[in-house]
Parts: structure tokens; C-alpha cells; sequence
């Protein structure tokens, strides 16, 4: 039996090959994930590593309670002096001292430097202690005073050597600075795309506005002293606000936030990787139906030779697993392509990863292989199950049909019994209050996959009616469709083949209406094969469409919040949009004399309640431009924070008690505690607050604060928006080119961008499934030709001509489409808007035109799915065709 | 032309399948003509070259050497796209296996010959051909829900449906018992004699053979002995005299 197994499968390559598609995609993305986060994360670990390969001990501030890592805080400095006290230590063999911070470089061009929404690394170096000095000097020789090392990457990318002078922007102004050599990160090439500048440690502490502070002393021990009495003995001479690690626990503490990250962007990878076989498994399933329908009197006379059932079970199930196994192999070795393009999609969304050559764990080939293959072999155990009840009798009659099972008349209903239970696990997932993030995703995931299985099993009810709406779109979509790409692809080929006197059939946008009548018949007359076909782009688009409806439920109302929250012309912001500002920015602006009102919100951290959360800062002028939707207070309230006022946001209020009047404690960075009076309560609005939880005056924020930052400037200027006014607003910032000036239509734009981006990933890691499922339809057409050949050589012979076959099988590819995009879209929406019922910060918005879009790409996968299929099919010859078995 | 009746003219056709040592010539130089309103049956056994030699001239298979027109069109240089439309407009078939659309109703693939060339039948002409073939009640069911007999009752009008210049069968009856055989051939031998249908049949039935005005007598690829309207027992014995079993 299993020679028969394998012989049967080479003899079937192509059907075997199509059918793999789908499976040898989804494992390519799975395994495409692991190369992809095991390489940065490698990258990263020799990032690490690299820092303090020769340290023992490193001493760093301590801010008074953990930050999260959003650019805005950084741990206060300490005072320079414990560098010399650390050096007296019998204890310590070497020890140096750093400082860093955020520095932009300026291109030739004027333009900050920045490559995506990578950082602009800046730090001190220290050629006399190479030992803690992560940097390879490539070119040129150490910075000196004033001058500045920049990495190789930047050099190369803007055109800057060693000698030239470059633009350098901390805390300050700009300060032209030569560059004295050119340097990389260890064996890095690239540490995702930040920028590095290095400085001399004066230099760097007087851009960094930290002179006569350090960040950081990196320790080595002298010889046979250990680190735990190194440790202990530096402990001793260490001030408030510091603290010491060793240089493993540093390197992890650095690492947490990355690999917190890579272990979110690894499973969101994977879940697509899951989508897209989860489609192929309906691919594979539904290729597998198909093909023992039609091997049933292959069946049949392996019963009448006495093969048991468990036998034929036996033969299709090892098919499917020889099958997996193969395609689970081709796709380990496409995941390497794949990692590499996904590389390549983060670099083009700004989102530069990095990459130090790709890594391929065994825990990846073991993973791939084990869900390729489980996911081929459960695809094909209902195929299988059918392919045992073909009897005997079979062999022998023509066209003997096979039995339906025991179950065949419960489908329907069970059908609809899983969407429910689906849609019942969302909702579960959705309303029960108190679950944990994970239970509510799982269960979220769960529901939704329930829901596809059982709308899938039920739709072939649907197919019939929804042949009869989408055979006249289908028909006319094609024509449209055609009409567009006529001069530019049809007139052209048809020229060509008739240069080459092939003879062709002059290109008709019309509909051919025979042959589509034919081909609309067709799609009807096997309702389950058509739905299961059609389910797979079902997934596809209802995935899609959720995404777009969620991204436009997010876009509106965030636009509604910026109009509801400020009235003002322009906004300033970083050049990437969302990179705090020095306070220097703002004060340059407020110098133009036709500015009338300029405001700008400080954030930061705080910790209250035992919490760590946002904290952001107003100051007078916040009344005249920013409204908040009062609960309690007024505009009023904005100017009576003074030093110890606070307004709070109404669900931050509600989960701790806080009214009008009560008091609480607030503790900032810096360790100081105040006692803060609330003075107000606004309702943020629905598209996300710009404001943190606690809101206090700008004057207390700073005097707690080491180093405020801006997220926003928001300015009134005489005249409003005028190119004029663009222009004063830009040349007033010219000395900060990481500011920019922008309306505030511009302002909202750019804040939804990075969602914008974010919805494009996801689009193009959809889009793979979308690809598996057009495999599908080619697969299914290819399986109907193959069945149909005799039919096909008798419409060939009473008139029907190739072009008319081919239009034909094109309808019916189209009609499948059409069917699933309909289906796919409406669920999406269903999935949407139960979404959106649950989420304050969704409102549920249909895109119109997008999802106009998706229903026009469904019928391209259509057309584009019947190309090949039907040219087999056009070639066939007639005569041979009404002879075929 | 030489017959002013005959529709089909075939002359020194030659079918040679493969290439070298393995080719094998399926018709050796075969001239035929058929008459106009007669029913012409091709006997001969399996492997004589009956089917090829219709195929032919049909059109749907191209001759290795030789010329066929039909109405006076030479149909061996003709491409594809025309060869096909050729066959829309003179040409209709009758399968062994009836081939029908499974997913059609009987009326749908009378009528498809039309429907493809994007024609409409003649209402009057429709409705007394489905009272001929005994169908009138049986327009709407689909192949699935008719009889073998009646299957290729519904093949018969829809190859005739579209009043070609010429009708080809090829075994009619091969798959039908031999009640339902006499009536298929009383069918065809009327729609001859009704419509004046020019009809070859190709056959290896004696008895339907017996119903036709002419009878060609193939073996090995040629043509070795011609009748006119001939009784079954005739038949029998010149396929027995000719050694054609």
C-alpha cells in the first residue's frame, strides 16, 4: 500500500505540487519569523555583549522607579567626582566614565539625519581606556575637543568622510563639528539603523548639558579580586541615586526592552504564519476532495481486490504525509527568502532591524516540519474518511456517486453550531470583565477560527443564491477590468503574437456572452466545491477588511480628538513626528513677534498609586489653545495648578476615588514626592488622549524633572496658515533641524502615519494568504479541467472556440472570488464592529473605498487565478478530449 | 465539384499516427463523398479506421495528407478559430456517451449548439423537433434525472437543433440496450427522411447499419466495398465474405 500511496502521488505531481502550495507558504512564514527574531536578537546579544566585553561591574543612576522605555526620561546623571572615588578602590584594576544622549547629526542638506524612527545614539569615548570602548576605528583617529566619530553607515549613506565638518544637535543649538574618523560598532554593520556620534567625554557632557555628571562608570577588577567582593567594595562608596551591576545583569537590563519586543514581533509573525496555513489547510483539504471524487473508481478496485477500508484510509493519509513532509522542507528554505524580505518591509516602513547575517536554529527546522506536516495530515483525515466509504460496486458502474456519510444531513446545522460557538467565544472573550490579556487573545483567536470552519461548511448553502448576484458582477467586472488594461496589455500582446504570426483572437471587451453563461453554470453546479474554494479567500478578506475597518476606527477618531483638543494653526514636532523636543524649540518659535499664543505639553513619568504612569505638564498659555471636556473644573482649572495642582483624567479618577479636591501623591523621577490637589477632571476623547494621566504645571514639572522634554508645541500666529507664516515658523526653528513646523491638518496626518505604516505591514502579511487562496482557486480550476476534459471536447466540437473556453473557466474563477470576497467582507465587518463595541478608542467606520478595492483585487486573484488553468484548458484537444477516460 | 448533392468530398486522405519505426497509418488514401440527404453508416471493425475517417471529416482531426471541403470550404488549412466556427455553422455531433452538460436542463443543452454561436432557435422548428424526439415533457429535468434512451434523444435535437449541413454520429447506439437502439435509430433515419438531414453514422451494429441509404465498408484503412440500402442479413454476410470480424 505504500508504494501504491507514492506511486500514485508522481503520478499526480502537478495536482500534488498545487496542493502544497499552500502548506509550503504558511511553514515558510513560520519559519521565515524564527530566522528573522533569531537573527536580530543575535545581532542585539553581540550588541550587548560588545558593551561590556571587559567590564566587570558597571555603576549607573537610579531613577526612583523603573521607566518605560519611551524616549521622554532617562535616568538622572550623577556627579562626576565617584569616578575618581571608584578609582581609589584597592579593588578595582580600571574604571571609566561616560555619558550619552540623544544627538542629531545634519545631513549636507540641513535635514536631521534620521534613518526611520531609529535613535540618534550619542555618547562619550575614551581612546585611553580601549577596554570599555565598544568602538572599531575604521577611519581617521578619535575625536578631540569639539570634534565628533561618526558610524561608517551614516558616512557612507551622506556622503561624509573623515575631515569634513558635520552638524551636531543635543540639548542645544547646533554646533558644527569636524569629524575626526569614522568608527563601527564592533562587527555590526548596522545597529537598525540608528546613527552613533561619539565625542570626548568634556565635549559630550556639555552637549549633553550634563557637565561635571556621569551616565555610566564601567568597572574591570584588578587581578584576583572577584566580582561579588567587587561589587560589595564599589556598593560601599556609592551615593544616593546610583546603583551598581554586575556587567551580565547591566547587558540584560539593557537588553529587557528588545527582547520584550522581539518576543511580541516574533509572535505576531507567527499568528500570520498560522493564518496563512490555517488557509492552505482549507486548500489542501478541499484538492484532496476533489481528487478522490475523482479516483473513486481507482478506489473502487482496490476494494474489489480486496483492499479493507482502514487500508484506503491508510493510502490517502500517507499521501498527505509524504505530501507535508515535502512541502514542509521547501518551505523551511523559502523561510530564509522570507526573512529576508521581511527585513527588507521593515526597512522600507522606516523601521529599520538589525541584521548581523541570518541565523537557522534547530528549534526552527524542528517547528517548521512539525506543523507542516500535522497540518497536511489533519487537513486530509475528512478527504480520507470520504475516499473509504467509495464501494466496490464503483469499479464496475458508470458514474456511481459516492454515499453520503452518517452525518451529511446534521451539516448544515452543525455548520451553523460552530459559527455560533465562535461568535460566543469572541463575545466571551470580549465582554467577560477581569481577563488576562493572553485568555482574551486566545479566546479572541479561537472564536474567530471557529467562526471560519463553520460560516466555511455552511456557505456552499449560499452559493447558489450568491452565483445568481455575483454572475452579472463577475460578467461586467471583467469587462471593466478589461477595458482599463486593453491598450496596455491586450492590444500589445495580441500585436506581438501577430508579429510573430502566431494567430491570435483580436482582443473584445465585451462579454462573451455564451461562454460566460457556460461558465456562471459551471460555479453553481457544485456548491461545495465552489464554497469550499471560496472559503479560502474568505479568510483572507475578512482579515483584510477587519484590519482596515479597525485602522479607520482608529484614523477618524484620533483626527476628531486633535480638532476637539486644539484650536491653534500649527503644531511643532520632530521631524520623525514623534520624538520629544528640547524646551529650547518652543522658546525659539515663541520669539517671532507675529506669534500670538504658543503652548507646549511636557510629558514624562511619574509614579503614583504604586504605579508607573504618564505624567504631562501645561503651562499658562494651554487655556487660550488646548479645551478639555470637563467632568469637574473648567478651562479655568488650567490656570490654578500652580505649584501643586493636578488634573487628572475620569478613568484614571474613577479607578482611584479621585474627586474635586482630593489629594495624592505623586513621586517623580528625581525621587521627589508631591503632594498634588486635584483641580479638574476631563473625559478624554475617544481617539487617545495627548494627555497623561496626571496633567500638573510646567513650572513643577521642570524644578522635579532632569532634562524636560516637549511631545507637543501648538502655536497661534497672526494670519493663520499662509505659505508666509510656514516659512517665518521654519526659519525661526532653522537652527533645529530635527523641528519642524506643521499645520495642524499636516499634525494629524503625520500622527496617524505610523498606523498608516502599521496597517500596510499587516496588509502585506495578509497578502500571503491571499496568495495561498488564489493557489487554491488555480488548484480547484486545474482539478475541474482535468474532470471536465471529455466535456470540454464536446463543447469544443459543437463551436465552442479556445477563447471561449477560456472565458469560460475565467467566469467561474471570477464567480468563486466574488463569492468569497463578499462573504470575507461581510464577516470582517461583523468581527469589526463587535471590536469596535468593546473598544472605547475604536469607532466603527466602514471604509468605503478600501473595501471597494479589496472586492476589485478579489476579482484580479480571479482573473489571474483562470490564466493558467485555462490555457490547459484551451489547449486541449478535442478530439483527444472526448476520448479521455 | 463533381455531384451537385453531395456536401462532403474527401480525396486521398491519408492519417498517419507517430513518426518512424512506431508510426502506424491509420487511412490509406481513402476518397469519399457524401451524398446530401442521405444517411451514410461506416462499417467496419475495431481498428479499421472508421472513426478516424470521421474524425476527419468532421474536423476535428487534421489528415496527414489529402484534402477535405465541406460545402465546398476546404477545411484542412483552416486554423483553429475558423475550423471551429466551421463546425457551429455545418456540422453536428452525436456521441456513444451522449455528453451532455450535467448541469444544464435537457431544454438548455438542446439548445447550447446555439447558445454558443450566439444564435436563437426558431421557435416553430424547436417546438416539432422536441415532439420528434419525445421530449416535450421532459424540457426542464436535467441529464441526471432522464434515461440512457432519452439522453441521447436530447444529443439527437441538439445536433440537429442548429440544422447543420451535415450530422456525424459516432456508435449511437454503443450504449444503449437494443429496444432503446431501434428507437434511436427510427429517429434518426425520420430526421433523414423529415428534415432531408445529411447524417453519416459511424457503426459496427449490423442492424443499425441496415438503416442507411449507403454503406461504406472499411478495413485496414481503406475503403473496400460500397452499398446502397442493404437488410441486415445483407450486411452480415458481406462483412462475412469481406472477412471484417
Amino acid at each position: 500500500m505504500i508504494r501504491f500511496a507514492l506511486q500514485g502521488l508522481l503520478a499526480r505531481k502537478l495536482r500534488t505540487a498545487l496542493t502544497a502550495i499552500g502548506i509550503v507558504l504558511g511553514v515558510s512564514l513560520i519559519s521565515g519569523t524564527y530566522v528573522l527574531t533569531d537573527s536580530i536578537s543575535s545581532a542585539f546579544d553581540s550588541i550587548f555583549s560588545q558593551n561590556y566585553k571587559n567590564t566587570d561591574a558597571a555603576i549607573t543612576g537610579k531613577s526612583a522607579f523603573d521607566l518605560s522605555d519611551d524616549g521622554t526620561q532617562q535616568a538622572p546623571p550623577f556627579q562626576a567626582d565617584l569616578l575618581q572615588k571608584v578609582r581609589d578602590l584597592p579593588e578595582v584594576g580600571a574604571a571609566g566614565g561616560a555619558v550619552n544622549g540623544e544627538a542629531q547629526l545634519i545631513g549636507k542638506d540641513g535635514k536631521a539625519i534620521v534613518f526611520g524612527g531609529a535613535p540618534n545614539l550619542g555618547f562619550s569615548v575614551d581612546p585611553s581606556l580601549p577596554q570599555f570602548n565598544s568602538l572599531t576605528l575604521v577611519k581617521g583617529g578619535w575625536p578631540g575637543a569639539g570634534e565628533v566619530v561618526i558610524d561608517t553607515k551614516t558616512a557612507a549613506e551622506k556622503g561624509f568622510q573623515a575631515g569634513d565638518t558635520i552638524g551636531v544637535q543635543a540639548r542645544g543649538a547646533v554646533r558644527p563639528m569636524r569629524v575626526s574618523g569614522l568608527v563601527s560598532f564592533g562587527a555590526v554593520s548596522s545597529i537598525g539603523g540608528a546613527t552613533l556620534a561619539g565625542f570626548d567625554l568634556g565635549t559630550a557632557q556639555r552637549l549633553f548639558d550634563k557637565t561635571g555628571k556621569l551616565d555610566q562608570i564601567l568597572i574591570s577588577a584588578k587581578k584576583g579580586v572577584d566580582r561579588p567582593q567587587l561589587l560589595a567594595a564599589v556598593q560601599k562608596v556609592l551615593p544616593p541615586a546610583t546603583q551598581v551591576r554586575s556587567a551580565e545583569d547591566q547587558a540584560a537590563e539593557d537588553a529587557a526592552g528588545t527582547s520584550e519586543f522581539l518576543s511580541f514581533l516574533q509572535t505576531f509573525l507567527l499568528v500570520f504564519g498560522g493564518i496563512a496555513l490555517f488557509v492552505g489547510s482549507f486548500v489542501i483539504a478541499n484538492s484532496l476532495s476533489i481528487t478522490i471524487a475523482q479516483r473513486t473508481r481507482e478506489f473502487a478496485t482496490l476494494r474489489t481486490l480486496g483492499a479493507a477500508r482502514k487500508q484506503i484510509l491508510g493510502t490517502v493519509v500517507l499521501e498527505a504525509l509524504v505530501t507535508g513532509i515535502v512541502s514542509a522542507v521547501a518551505g523551511l528554505f523559502l523561510g530564509l527568502a522570507i526573512a529576508t524580505g521581511l527585513f527588507k518591509l521593515f526597512d522600507a516602513i522606516g523601521f529599520t532591524l538589525p541584521n548581523n547575517g541570518l541565523v537557522f536554529r534547530t528549534r526552527t527546522v524542528v517547528v517548521a516540519l512539525i506543523v507542516g506536516v500535522v497540518v497536511t495530515v489533519l487537513a486530509s483525515l475528512r478527504p480520507a474518511m470520504r475516499a473509504t466509504r467509495v464501494p466496490p460496486i464503483a469499479a464496475v458502474r458508470e458514474g456511481a456517486a459516492l454515499p453520503p456519510g452518517r452525518f451529511h444531513k446534521y451539516r448544515s446545522a452543525g455548520a451553523v453550531a460552530v459559527a455560533v460557538v465562535g461568535i460566543g467565544t469572541i463575545l466571551a472573550g470580549l465582554f467577560v470583565d477581569g481577563l488576562a490579556t493572553r485568555t482574551l487573545l486566545i479566546l479572541l483567536g479561537l472564536g474567530v477560527l471557529l467562526l471560519f470552519v463553520g460560516i466555511a461548511a455552511f456557505s456552499a448553502r449560499l452559493v447558489r443564491p450568491m452565483a445568481a448576484v455575483s454572475d452579472p458582477v463577475a460578467r461586467w467586472s471583467v469587462v471593466v477590468l478589461t477595458a482599463i488594461a486593453w491598450p496596455f496589455i491586450l492590444l500589445p500582446l495580441w500585436l506581438i503574437r501577430r508579429l510573430f504570426g502566431r494567430p491570435a483572437e483580436f482582443p473584445g471587451v465585451l462579454p462573451d456572452g455564451p461562454a460566460v453563461t457556460l461558465g456562471g453554470q459551471n460555479s453553481r453546479r457544485d456548491p461545495r466545491r465552489t464554497a469550499s474554494t471560496a472559503a479560502a479567500l474568505m479568510i483572507g478578506l475578512a482579515l483584510v477588511t477587519l484590519v482596515a475597518t479597525l485602522g479607520a476606527g482608529i484614523i477618524k477618531p484620533f483626527e476628531d480628538a486633535v480638532d476637539k483638543i486644539s484650536s491653534s494653526d500649527y503644531a511643532l514636532t520632530a521631524q520623525n513626528n514623534f520624538s520629544p523636543l528640547p524646551p529650547t524649540v518652543a522658546a525659539a518659535a515663541a520669539k517671532i513677534p507675529s506669534v500670538t499664543e504658543l503652548t507646549s505639553v511636557r510629558a514624562g513619568q511619574a509614579r503614583a498609586f504604586d504605579k508607573t504612569i504618564s505624567v504631562t505638564a501645561i503651562d499658562e498659555t494651554a487655556p487660550k489653545l488646548l479645551r478639555f471636556d470637563w467632568r469637574s473644573g473648567s478651562q479655568a482649572s488650567l490656570s490654578e495648578l500652580a505649584a501643586n495642582g493636578a488634573i487628572v483624567d475620569s478613568g484614571y479618577a474613577d479607578e482611584h476615588s479621585l474627586v474635586l479636591g482630593s489629594t495624592f501623591q505623586l513621586q517623580t523621577v528625581t525621587g521627589k514626592l508631591l503632594q498634588l490637589t486635584v483641580r479638574g477632571i476631563f473625559k478624554p476623547p475617544a481617539g487617545g488622549s495627548p494627555f497623561g494621566n496626571v496633567t500638573i504645571s510646567t513650572g513643577t514639572f521642570d524644578s522635579t524633572t532632569t532634562q524636560p522634554q516637549n511631545i507637543y508645541s501648538f502655536l497661534n500666529i497672526e494670519g493663520g496658515v499662509t505659505p508666509a507664516n510656514t516659512a517665518t515658523l521654519n526659519a525661526a526653528l532653522a537652527s533645529f533641524p530635527n523641528a519642524k513646523a506643521v499645520t495642524i491638518e499636516q499634525f494629524k496626518d503625520n500622527q496617524t502615519d505610523g498606523i498608516k505604516s502599521l496597517l500596510n505591514v499587516l496588509y502585506v502579511l495578509l497578502a500571503l494568504s491571499v496568495l495561498v487562496s488564489l493557489f487554491g482557486i488555480v488548484n480547484t480550476l486545474v482539478l475541474t479541467v482535468f474532470e471536465r476534459t471529455r466535456e470540454l471536447g464536446m463543447l469544443r466540437a459543437i463551436g465552442l472556440t479556445r477563447g471561449q473556453v477560456k472565458r469560460m473557466i475565467r467566469q467561474e474563477s471570477v464567480m468563486t472570488a466574488l463569492i468569497g470576497a463578499v462573504i470575507g467582507i461581510v464577516l470582517g465587518l461583523v468581527l469589526a464592529s463587535l471590536l469596535a463595541a468593546r473598544l472605547d478608542e475604536i469607532s466603527f467606520t466602514v471604509p468605503v473605498g478600501q473595501l471597494v478595492a479589496f472586492a476589485v483585487v478579489s476579482v484580479v486573484v480571479g482573473i489571474v487565478a483562470a490564466i493558467w488553468p485555462a490555457r490547459r484548458a484551451a489547449k486541449l484537444d478535442p478530439l483527444e478530449a472526448l476520448q479521455y477516460e | 465539384m463533381e455531384g451537385t448533392d453531395s456536401v462532403v468530398h474527401a480525396k486521398g486522405v491519408v492519417r498517419v499516427y507517430g513518426e518512424g519505426d512506431t508510426a502506424v497509418r491509420a487511412l490509406h488514401g481513402v476518397d469519399v463523398e457524401i451524398e446530401s440527404g442521405q444517411l451514410t453508416a461506416v462499417m467496419g471493425p475495431s481498428g479499421s479506421g472508421k472513426s478516424t475517417l470521421m474524425h476527419i471529416l468532421a474536423g476535428l482531426d487534421r489528415p496527414t495528407s489529402g484534402s477535405v471541403t465541406i460545402d465546398g470550404i476546404e477545411i484542412t488549412t483552416l486554423g483553429d478559430d475558423a475550423l471551429t466556427k466551421l463546425r457551429r455553422q455545418h456540422i453536428g455531433f452525436i456521441f456513444q456517451f451522449f455528453n451532455l452538460l450535467p448541469m444544464l436542463s435537457a431544454r438548455d443543452n438542446i439548445l447550447l449548439p446555439l447558445t454558443i454561436a450566439g444564435e436563437k432557435a426558431d421557435p416553430e422548428f424547436f417546438d416539432t423537433l422536441v415532439e420528434r424526439v419525445g421530449l416535450a415533457d421532459r424540457l426542464a429535468h436535467r441529464p441526471a434525472e432522464l434515461s440512457g434512451g432519452q439522453q441521447q434523444r436530447v444529443a439527437i435535437a441538439r445536433a440537429l437543433v442548429s440544422r447543420p449541413t451535415v450530422v456525424f454520429a459516432d456508435e449511437p447506439t454503443g450504449n444503449l440496450d437494443s429496444r432503446t437502439s431501434g428507437e434511436i435509430l427510427d429517429l434518426m433515419r425520420s430526421s433523414v427522411e423529415t428534415y432531408g438531414q445529411t447524417t453519416v453514422m459511424v457503426t459496427h451494429d449490423a442492424k443499425a447499419a441496415a438503416m442507411a441509404d449507403r454503406v461504406l465498408y472499411l478495413a485496414d484503412g481503406e475503403i473496400v466495398k460500397e452499398t446502397g440500402r442493404s437488410s441486415q442479413h445483407e450486411i452480415l454476410q458481406i462483412i462475412d465474405t469481406l472477412d471484417l470480424q
